[in-house]
């Protein structure tokens, strides 16, 4: 599905150059479901970006269903992002001015996909927001937010998701629903990455990559 | 990104914001209804001038003292009878001559009276080179003249204040204190040139032995304008060439003195005016264009506002697959559509502009037929939409160019 190969990150802050990420070596399978877990500033969301094709790596190899991302250009990668990869935020990012619906069809929008109505309530319903369409995310809990956000991200039928501490800004009960959504999901044979501080969330999965200091630490 | 999901998109996003939106669009919208206005009041203006100088006839030169202008009423005149009788015969490109003397005087008709009515000593010719109309009667005719008859040809202002819906011919009217018979009225002119509608003709003959005494500076045969018609346009030049050297001779001017007349030639004079009023036109639609650049600049503005306010749904819109040309369009069409409601509201606001300036025209006596010239339209708005996609470009520039995990994290 994914291999990482010895990708370092540098971030530069004026004169001080900032080693984010320092050589990390992975790979994840297709169907698997992984979290990542590590302390702040460990690197997380830094490694969450390159596999997401937000950003690009200093140096290393990304291969991503055998396409070399780390050699492609901006335009290609908006397209990997579209096509490939379905994203979901700990604060959810979803457009505040529309609708759940108008939020869930943004994807197919840029996919220049037709019947994107049809789609977009199809996957609602899957996340059971049937009934919350034409709200907008002002309008809608927090739990539900993020299912908006989810059904966003499951959209363009994508080949992985990654999610960014989905269940930061969420109290223990809706996680658990969120992460039932996940779990479901994996079953289904969806790969997913999530990040997360908390270990009984990390349980969700089979496997835990830990990050220390832009390093893996541990891997089981 | 199919081309009508950047419109919607763009447009939603309008939507979203209603009163920035319409606010920002006043900008380029009052900018475009002065620009409208100006154009088609200015064709209007170009039209009733061209109407003007058409019911003067062309081929007219007119000859007057040099200190004033065509009416030369009341003006210390250096021009005589003789003067025009010798244009009349010694110049070839000329077909007629009508000298023309003119005073102030009061003329009175039933329990009617206006002072300060300018009567005008004319012969036969006058109607012939002015082009005169007749809507009663007849004009003033050689026979009056020779025979010093005490007649008179009404201007349709006067007919129409002295004697209402009745018909003039015939009845008589005192000017100056003397008994005249109306013998005709003339056609209305409109707000013309020679103020015909208001004046009053009579023979020149009459005119010397009943009126000439009222006038400063006459010498009893002095004339205030002499209008001459030249055989045809091609030969208006070489006329005035002749009457400056006739007129030149007979009053003695030496080489190197300055004439003591003015020969005038229509045709110029309009060119003249035409331009001059053209160039009028052009500053005020450059003052009047200059508001759609500040409108222009109030997009860009907002626009700019409008990146940076919207920083992170450009980077979530960049996450979930936009591309650097999506977000681009996006903006563009924003300040393209801001500008083009601007300009399309702006040319209705500058009709009605308009339109209100016509009916105040009416009621003030004048006819402005406008006319909104197509090109006008076009030109505002393509200006407009073109200001806008400039002044949208380089907020546009900036969204597409921002890097998606910046502006996501973006507070
Ligand atoms: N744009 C940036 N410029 C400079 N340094 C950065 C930038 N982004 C991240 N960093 C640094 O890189 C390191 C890793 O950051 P990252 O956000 O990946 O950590 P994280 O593990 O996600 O932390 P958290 O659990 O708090 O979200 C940190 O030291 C951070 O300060
Ligand atoms: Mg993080």
């Amino acid at each position: 599905m994914l291999e990482l190969e010895n990708i370092t990150k540098v971030y530069k802050a004026g004169q001080t150059e900032v080693p984010a990420l320092r050589g990390i070596s992975c790979r994840i399978e297709s169907g698997e479901m992984v979290s990542i877990i590590g302390p702040s500033g460990s690197g997380k969301s830094t490694l969450m970006n390159i596999i997401g094709c937000l950003d690009k790596p200093t140096s290393g190899k990304y291969r991503l269903e055998g396409v070399e991302v780390d050699k492609l250009n901006d335009d290609q990668l908006a397209e990997i992002r579209n096509k490939k990869i379905g994203f979901v935020f700990q604060s959810f990012n979803l457009l505040s001015r529309t609708t759940a619906l108008a939020n869930v069809e943004l994807p197919l929008i840029y996919g220049g996909a037709s019947n994107r109505r049809q789609r977009a309530l199809q996957v609602l319903e899957s996340v059971g927001l049937a009934h919350r369409v034409t709200h907008r995310p002002s309008e809608l809990a927090g739990g539900e937010q993020q299912r908006v956000a989810i059904a966003r991200a499951l959209v363009n039928n994508p080949s992985l998701i990654l999610a960014d501490e989905p269940t930061g800004n969420l109290d223990t009960r809706t996680s658990q629903e969120i992460m039932s959504i996940f779990k479901k999901l994996n079953e289904q044979g969806m790969t997913i990455v999530l990040v997360t501080h908390e270990p009984d969330i990390a349980a969700y999965t089979r496997r835990t990559i830990k990050l220390r200091d832009g390093q893996i630490e541990a891997s089981e | 990104m199919k081309l009508w999901d950047c419109f919607s998109t763009a447009l939603r996003a309008l939507l979203s914001n209603k009163l920035r939106s319409i606010l920002t669009m006043l900008g380029i919208l009052i900018g475009v209804a002065a620009v409208i206005s100006v154009l088609s009041l200015g064709s209007a203006q170009a039209a009733i001038v061209e109407e003007s100088f058409a019911t003067l006839g062309s081929n007219l030169i007119y000859v007057t003292p040099p200190e004033l202008g065509m009416s030369g009423v009341g003006a210390q005149t250096t021009l005589t009878l003789e003067d025009a009788q010798a244009i009349a015969q010694n110049a070839p490109s000329v077909r007629n001559v009508a000298p023309m003397a003119q005073t102030y005087a009061q003329v009175v008709a039933g329990g009617e009276s206006l002072s300060n009515t300018i009567i005008a000593g004319v012969t036969s010719k006058a109607q012939v080179v002015d082009n005169y109309g007749m809507a009663q009667g007849s004009f003033i005719t050689d026979f009056d003249y020779g025979a010093r008859s005490r007649v008179a040809v009404l201007g349709s202002e006067v007919a129409n204040t002295l004697f209402g819906e009745m018909d003039p011919t015939g009845q008589s009217v005192r000017i100056g204190g003397r008994q005249f018979q109306v013998s005709g009225v003339l056609e209305s002119r409109g707000t013309g040139f020679g103020f015909e509608d208001m004046r009053v003709y009579i023979p020149l003959s009459t005119f010397y032995t009943t009126l000439a005494t009222a006038q400063v500076g006459s010498r009893g045969d002095s004339v205030n304008m002499i209008s001459v018609q030249a055989k045809s346009g091609d030969l208006v030049e070489s006329a005035e060439q002749e009457i400056t050297d006739i007129l030149r001779v007979r009053h003695g001017l030496r080489e190197g003195e300055d004439d003591d007349f003015r020969v005038l030639n229509m045709a110029s004079v309009a060119a003249q005016v035409t331009q001059v009023l053209g160039i009028l036109q052009l500053v005020l639609a450059g003052i009047a264009g200059i508001s759609l650049l500040v409108g222009g600049i109030g997009i860009m503005n907002i626009m700019l506002v409008s990146v940076t306010e919207r920083i992170r749904e450009i980077g979530l819109r960049k996450a979930v697959g936009a591309k650097r040309r999506d977000i681009l369009i996006q903006f563009l069409i924003e300040a393209a559509t801001l500008s083009f409601c601007g300009g399309a509201l702006g040319v209705g606001l500058g009709w009605i502009i308009v339109k209100i300036m016509s009916v105040i025209a009416t009621n003030l006596g004048f006819t402005l037929s406008v006319t909104l010239p197509g090109y006008a339209i076009v030109l505002a708005v393509g200006v407009a939409i073109f200001i806008g996609l400039i002044s949208g470009l380089y907020p546009a520039v900036r969204a597409a160019r921002l890097d998606p995990i910046e502006s996501l994290r973006h507070e």
